[in-house]
């Protein structure tokens, strides 16, 4: 196990050589993160690993996407993506144009859900799809929306379980132990590089998403990015968290209408 | 007992189980009426959906508040807290908790490794850890962790467990302080109260 002084020594150093800054991540995660690639490759110590990451700008790329936490699904959370059926896109639906933002996209897993949730809702043709993520190699993968095959069934399951009607095969062509989704999802999606750290609000959206990203922040961050996603949003836009996430500890709540147990907020201000 | 290896100043008594693990909670939780000075933290192995229902469970079987816990909830002692489905349970510096969505270990999430091998970090000696029944070989390893950084480590007597591989695995692997029925834990429980 690397010492707590050993980590605040690699976040410095990535901050002064790099400018990424993971001073406000929450260290429990991080901590396992970074002992886990520092094992994998056989350090001889610690001292050994800092050169490494500080010389070797690849082998930083890499580690960057190793350390954040990609894992995701389709329709995770049904219940979560049945309240947006119901309840939050017909109340999007008269909008001449619907912005969306997924902050913290990951592999892309997300987003499809949604964009097969807006093309049966019938706005996918007046949708845009913003979906942002640090990590450039799972962006790579969510633009090509290639999923493995395996996870269809779990992901039919979910998407059933969400209010899907349809025979959610026919949303992608299974080839070779992957499900390629259909182009026409895409068409609407704009995915881009993102850092909530750092960067700032760069377009006004009706509904924003970032789920499962927050709790790798501590209260400071997410204090920031809570803000950032309120200068983003429209009024009467809404904002969804993970099932877990809060905002009550980052905004006056009488700013924010809370949907009845989902972790949804509209905008009222 | 060995009464004096009880911890005046634990903080956490936190306790892992799986499969059969709730039918000894459901024996020890009623006879528990308060906490004083320590935190009841409980990290079940459990299917990805039946969140509240284990939470409800737990509230009418036990006097001791239960909190739901989200991501930075503050540990405070007098309360009980159960890991929420599908995220790891983490322990931060300032007596807060965070979640983690990473990988499944031992097929689980959340897995009692990862929250007791994050416990043992942040309390050290003053955590008291508790391995229950079940089928899987979580826990072994958060125990020797724990133990290593002072902890107490209590494993279910097999005999009393519904599933006792996972307490067996446990025995195998490490030395734990204590090897007791649901009777014993409950009365080590409450000496660690008074
Ligand atoms: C656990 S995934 C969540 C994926 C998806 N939203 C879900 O709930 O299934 C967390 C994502 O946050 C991204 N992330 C971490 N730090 C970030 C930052 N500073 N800015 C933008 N994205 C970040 C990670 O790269 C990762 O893809």
């Amino acid at each position: 196990m690397i010492e707590d002084i050993e980590l605040e020594t690699l976040i410095n150093d990535i901050y002064e050589y790099y400018g990424f800054d993971f001073g406000s991540y929450s260290r429990a995660s991080l901590k396992r993160r970074v002992n886990r690639i520092y094992q994998l490759e056989g350090f001889k110590n610690f001292y050994e690993f800092l050169s490494k990451v500080r010389y070797d700008p690849e082998y930083y790329k890499n580690m960057i996407d190793e350390i954040t936490v990609n894992v995701t699904e389709m329709f995770r959370d049904p219940a979560f993506y049945k309240a947006v059926r119901n309840e939050i896109l017909p109340q999007l639906a008269p909008k001449p144009f619907i912005r969306l933002w997924h902050a913290g996209c990951s592999s892309g897993e997300e987003v499809y859900s949604m964009a097969i949730m807006l093309k049966e809702a019938g706005l996918l043709h007046k949708s845009i799809i913003y979906a942002t993520d640090i990590n450039s190699k799972v962006l790579e993968t969510a633009k090509k929306g290639i999923f493995p095959l395996r996870m269809m069934k779990e992901y039919s399951e979910n998407y059933r379980d969400s209010g899907g009607q349809e025979d959610f095969s026919k949303y992608y062509i299974a080839n070779y132990g992957i499900a390629k989704f259909n182009e026409e999802l895409a068409e609407k999606m704009v995915f881009s590089q993102h850092n909530l750290v750092s960067d700032n609000s760069f377009n006004e959206f009706d509904f924003i998403l970032c789920r499962n990203v927050l709790i790798y922040f501590d209260n400071d961050l997410q204090k920031r990015v809570i803000n950032l996603f309120d200068e983003s949003l429209s009024i009467l836009g809404f904002l969804a968290l993970g099932t877990k996430e809060t905002i009550k500890y980052s905004i006056s709540t009488t700013k924010y209408k809370q949907l009845e147990k989902e972790k949804i907020w509209r905008k009222i201000k | 007992m060995a009464e004096d290896k009880i911890n005046p100043k634990c903080k956490v008594v936190i306790v892992g189980g799986s499969a059969g693990s709730l039918n000894a909670l459901m024996q020890i939780l009623p006879e528990l009426y308060v906490l004083n000075a320590f935190a009841l933290v409980i990290v079940l192995h459990r299917r990805g959906t039946d969140d509240m229902t284990l939470e409800e469970l737990i509230k009418i079987k036990t006097e001791v508040p239960v909190k739901i816990i989200e991501d930075k909830e503050p540990l405070v002692p007098g309360f009980l807290y159960v890991a929420p489905s599908n995220y790891h349970l983490l322990f931060e510096k300032g007596e807060t908790m965070s979640l983690d969505t990473s990988e499944k270990v031992n097929y689980s999430r959340p897995s009692i490794d990862v929250s007791f091998e994050s416990a043992a970090e942040i309390y050290g000696d003053s955590l008291v850890a508790i391995l229950l029944s079940g089928s899987n070989a979580d826990g072994t390893e958060g125990l020797k962790t724990i133990q290593n950084a002072g902890g107490i480590i209590i494993v279910q007597d097999p005999q009393s467990a519904d599933m006792p591989f996972m307490p067996n695995n446990a025995i195998r692997h490490t030395t734990p302080d204590f090897i007791l029925n649901t009777d014993e834990i409950l009365k080590f429980i409450i000496s660690v109260n008074s």
